[in-house]
């Protein structure tokens, strides 16, 4: 199948969760939303994830950022399908179920295109937990 | 006389290669030319018949290795009519060399509140080297910028040279992504009256251009075989010979040594003395022969036949619709009696990413680069975060750049759905643009 299959061209250019505001705190009760912005060095591309709970639930994710097809394209997918999801949701996404879900065969020079969305949102977990942030080796591993 | 295209292009065996049935259209070759077969066969021949470690033994082999190391150095000492042959270092790349000017010269010669002057449109190699030592040695950095056509603004040049303390000026002999040759003779004679030594960075100069260290009077300059038509694995820094022998050696090791004890060691003349280790003998092999191919071109027919190939890039590129040309375009008239633009145009295309046009392009062969081409603050100056670069060399030809028009049409469809006529009927033609922080 093609790289640019017509989901991903969808998603590129209509993104969902795509938002230059980032989600509200909540008023007076839960968490505020947790926001991390990551980027790939290689191109410049850069994406911010802003995660809002409630009850240890996602009631809210919204991205901003540059790039091309295929990282918008992945972090449109990825906001879809962590709406209403846990945290642990996050702890358990890696590259493999990430690219299952775009569901086209991504090269090694795409690669970090495609994950810079769930590298994003990984390291805005790692934030929330307080541990050391990952690194693109790991991502990518 | 006009350049023989065809048997040019026969000498070069990559370029008969196809991608998914299309014929090859290289077009980056700012990035690394391909190489013709009498470089890789002088370095097969090298390899099969002569190889052994230059400058380190007394059998046959061994010194027609250490001819052949040398004799390269010779042909470069020729090519850039250098005064003396020592005044050559191999190294791994012209990033190394660069390195190697500010690593060596550099922290000998420069103390905190000197100045070193670049401008914006340096590649990160003559730039990092430079942040490093600020950090290092307090030195200040200093920017020239550009204006609007993208063309150096000497004025500011001047006024820096004229504040003081000025100790060295790095700049490029031509800028990978616009193009722009600054007038470097002018820069080096102002320079040199303001107490300042000149660096310049000929990556992206040494295929189009001649150079002359000695007319240009220019302190240090850079470049790597493999931007023309050599191998990788290669770089030169020129240095004058006054400088060189003033200079602590950067690496330290086997082949740069006079003597060593337990305590201490003497460093051999320039130019042993900054090439510690096994030096790359089958690349300046490779350089040298990739030096005597181009030599047999006389530069007045390469620069015509490149200025042509740029000229009518630029038509070409600018008939597209929502295509923005980096820098001005038509081509201006520029100070000095330079060419407006030698090498590469860059441009971006509706707010389309580079990476996504590059890629579809290159699934009919068409081969561009896309990013920020290691420029990233004259990105940042220009408001864009990335670009799409075409870049020519002498074997390329005017119908590989009409490919282009129909193939970033079939792209720009890809991406948004939509025609050029429809994009423009829909108002689009935001480009890919960064807020500006300059």
């Amino acid at each position: 199948m093609d790289l640019y299959a017509e989901n991903i061209l969808d998603h590129y250019r209509n993104p969902r969760g795509k938002s230059p505001l980032l989600p509200q705190r909540e008023r007076g009760q839960g968490r505020g939303p947790i926001q991390h912005t990551e980027s790939n060095p290689a191109c410049g591309d850069e994406i911010t994830v802003g995660i809002s709970l409630q009850n240890d639930h996602i009631s809210e994710i919204c991205w901003d950022g540059t790039g091309c097809a295929i990282s918008q394209a992945a972090m449109s997918m990825l906001s879809e399908e962590l709406e209403g999801k846990t945290l642990e949701d996050i702890d358990h996404l890696t590259k493999d179920s990430l690219l299952a879900l775009l569901g086209v065969p991504i090269g090694p020079r795409r690669l970090k295109c495609a994950l810079l969305g769930l590298h994003a949102c990984k390291n805005a977990l790692c934030q929330f937990q307080k541990i050391p942030l990952r690194s693109w080796s790991e991502t990518v591993a | 006389m006009s350049l023989p295209i065809a048997k040019i292009r026969q000498a070069f065996p990559i370029l008969r290669r196809l991608i998914d049935g299309h014929p090859l259209a290289y077009l980056d070759n700012a990035a690394t030319t391909q190489k013709p077969d009498g470089v890789l066969d002088a370095m097969n021949a090298y390899y099969r018949t002569q190889n052994a470690n230059a400058h380190r033994g007394m059998h046959p082999l061994a010194e027609e290795a250490t001819d052949a190391y040398e004799g390269a150095r010779g042909v470069v000492q020729k090519f850039l009519h250098a005064c003396h042959s020592e005044e050559i270092i191999f190294t791994k790349s012209c990033t190394e060399a660069i390195n190697l000017a500010a690593k060596s010269w550099g922290r000998t010669n420069l103390h905190p509140g000197d100045r070193v002057i670049l401008t914006i449109l340096e590649h990160h190699s003559n730039i990092i080297p430079w942040i490093q030592l600020k950090e290092e040695r307090g030195i200040e950095l200093q920017w020239v910028d550009i204006d609007d056509d993208g063309n150096l603004r000497f004025d500011r040049l001047e006024r820096f040279l004229h504040e003081g303390n000025a100790k060295l000026v790095a700049i490029t002999g031509q800028s990978n992504v616009l193009g722009m040759q600054p007038p470097l003779q002018e820069i080096i004679g102002r320079s040199h009256a303001a107490g300042a030594r000149v660096l310049v960075d000929a990556a992206q100069l040494v295929a189009h251009h001649p150079i002359d260290v000695q007319k240009l009077d220019c302190d240090f300059l850079a470049f790597s075989g493999h931007k023309l038509y050599g191998p990788t694995g290669i770089g030169v820094l020129y240095g004058k010979r006054e400088f060189l022998e003033h200079m602590p050696p950067m690496l330290g090791g086997g082949g740069m040594v006079q003597n060593v004890t337990e305590e201490s060691f003497i460093p051999l003349d320039p130019p042993a003395r900054f090439e510690a280790g096994t030096p790359p003998i089958a690349e300046a092999v490779g350089l040298a022969a990739a030096i005597d191919w181009l030599s047999q071109f006389s530069w007045e027919d390469i620069i015509h036949h490149e200025q042509q190939l740029l000229v009518h890039a630029g038509v070409v590129l600018s008939s597209i619709p929502n295509l923005t040309i980096l820098g001005r375009f038509p081509l201006q008239p520029t100070p000095y009696n330079l060419p407006p633009r030698t090498g590469c145009l860059s441009f971006t295309l509706d707010n389309l990413h580079p990476h996504d046009l590059t890629e579809i392009l290159g699934r009919e062969g068409i081969c561009l680069r896309a990013g920020h081409h290691c420029a990233e603050p004259l990105h940042r100056r220009l408001g864009f975060a990335a670009s799409t670069r075409l870049s020519i060399a002498l074997y390329n030809t005017p119908e590989e750049i009409n490919r282009l028009p129909a193939a970033i049409e079939r792209a720009r469809e890809i991406l948004t759905g939509k025609t050029a006529d429809s994009a423009r009927a829909h108002g689009r033609v935001a480009n890919y643009k960064l807020q500006t922080t300059h």
